[in-house]
């Protein structure tokens, strides 16, 4: 064992860069599947809502096959499995531009829609019905008594699961590591083999997830808090 | 395809549900039920010590418990694996199996994770129960063991069995230390096969499913019970609203 030296880590431009990518890669993947999710939890919620038949089981099962099945086992479902039944044009294509980014995000994406749509769910459902019926007396439409009543309190009460999915998605991103995305930890690994620094680069890996995934936390607690500053503020 | 997969299952059934056994360590699905449920055990006590603490007046109990809560809420478990596959074998000075690593590191990350949910547990008794059972002459730990933590945990099932779950999807981060598990047991094959991922993949996914979703189907089952129960026997046995019974469980 060597002894203690943060600024073997710290010191070190090459090592510095690496852990530069890495950060900027993860925030790629929790950035573009957080967006991928929340679009698709939205379309979910919509198809949940609307009155046809088939839309609903369909949903349920997509959500009940994300929670139920590891994150983990997705992405390599995806990366393992379904990269390589692609036909050879849309795989060609896709390794010529990173198909681990982009798996990552598909899978972490895909898996994310179904907790956020359920979040979403839940904090509309427990909006008062009377809500609705009384936003209807005074005029308004379906749509408009949604948009302007129920969706705006859904939304407030689903918050906090929200932020709590959120971070986890944030965590989640290390796992893209098993598909060779080039994301934090992965550069965490990277640095480790070349420096044999084991105890220094973990902790400093440690140290910007937890900053970064606080700081996910705070921001959440101030739009919880801006949301609703007299209930919302204790979360 | 429909056939291929039946194929796999029928040649590699075994090495899917008990690893390579007799000849080699136990893996595959036995191993993941193992993992999970000894660490729920271990981290359960554990869990309530840590929630003892998160509760007490003192800062010096407070503060660390509280440290370690948001660490493990805030640090991917991914780099706890790491993390313990460095320092278990530094600290015991010995070639310590990955099973008992990765045993570790769900014990801590579970641990501080149930132990939250004990806390709320407690504190949604409310403060009445705790002075109800000190002015009937209960020391703090008489409190505690006869009326608060009964009804508490009671309370906490539905919870509990969603850590659970949790925690059998958690065991797939073994994989990154080769963990001989189910998630390890499929690569495996996938490895002798080399031809058909796709199958071996959605085998191993299939196959969690149906594990997690039984028993996700069961927690809703017992929170209704629970929560049934709790209501009082004279309440009508109407359908509760879906809020109640969503199931709670974490990711991954």
């Amino acid at each position: 064992m060597k002894g203690f030296d943060l600024t073997a880590i710290l010191g070190n431009p090459e090592y510095m860069a690496m852990l530069v990518h890495g950060i900027e890669m993860t925030f790629v993947i929790a950035i573009c599947s957080w967006l991928l999710a929340m679009s698709l939890a939205v379309l979910l919620l919509a198809i949940r809502f609307s009155p046809g038949r088939i839309g609903n089981p369909v949903v349920a099962a997509y959500v009940s096959y994300h929670r139920n099945v590891p994150t983990l086992v997705q992405l390599m479902l995806w990366y393992f499995g379904i990269y390589t039944i692609l036909p050879m044009g849309v795989s060609d294509w896709l390794s010529a531009h990173s198909a681990e980014m982009i798996f990552a995000v598909l899978g972490l994406g895909l898996c994310q829609a179904a907790y956020f749509s359920e979040d979403l769910r839940s904090g509309l459902r427990s909006v008062n019905p009377g809500q609705l019926e009384a936003a209807r007396a005074l005029g308004h439409g379906y749509i408009s008594a949604m948009r302007f009543v129920l969706v705006p309190q859904g939304v407030r009460n689903a918050l906090p699961a929200l932020v709590n999915h959120s971070v986890s998605l944030f965590k989640n991103s290390s796992l893209a590591i098993v598909i060779g995305a080039p994301e934090l930890s992965h550069a965490i690994k990277e640095i480790e083999n070349l420096s044999f620094r084991t105890f220094e680069i973990y902790l400093v890996g440690t140290v910007l997830y937890l900053v970064f995934s606080l700081m996910i936390m705070g921001a959440g607690a101030w739009l919880t808090w801006r949301a609703d500053p007299v209930n919302g503020a204790g979360r | 395809m429909i056939h291929d997969m039946i194929d796999i299952v029928r040649e590699y059934w075994l090495l899917l549900l008990i690893g390579q056994y007799p000849n080699g360590p136990l893996g595959g699905l036995a191993n993941t039920l193992i993992l999970s449920a000894l660490s729920i055990a271990i981290a359960f006590p554990f869990a309530i010590l840590l929630a003892f603490a998160r509760l007490s007046k003192y800062r010096a109990l407070r503060w660390p418990v509280t440290v370690l809560v948001y660490v493990t809420r805030g640090v991917p478990l991914l780099m706890l694996v790491l993390w313990s596959y460095f320092l278990v074998p530094l600290l015991t000075g010995a070639d310590v199996p990955s099973f008992f690593t990765m045993l570790a590191t769900l014990v801590v990350y579970q641990g501080a994770f149930l132990s939250e949910i004990i806390r709320a547990g407690i504190v949604a008794l409310g403060q009445g129960q705790m002075d109800a059972a000190r002015a009937l002459g209960h020391g703090w730990f008489g409190a505690m063991r006869y009326v608060i933590l009964p009804q508490a945990l009671y309370n906490m099932i539905p919870s509990m069995l969603s850590t659970f779950v949790a925690t059998i999807k958690d065991t797939t981060l073994g994989y990154v230390i080769n963990v001989p598990d189910l998630t390890f047991a499929a690569s495996q094959v996938n490895n002798q096969l080399l031809t058909q991922p796709f199958q071996v993949f959605l085998i191993l996914a299939l196959t969690y499913y149906v594990i997690c979703w039984s028993l996700t189907a069961l927690t809703n089952v017992v929170e209704r019970r629970i929560t049934r129960r709790r209501a009082g026997l004279l309440a009508p046995k109407r359908p509760l609203p879906v809020s109640l019974t969503r199931n709670a469980t974490e990711q991954p």
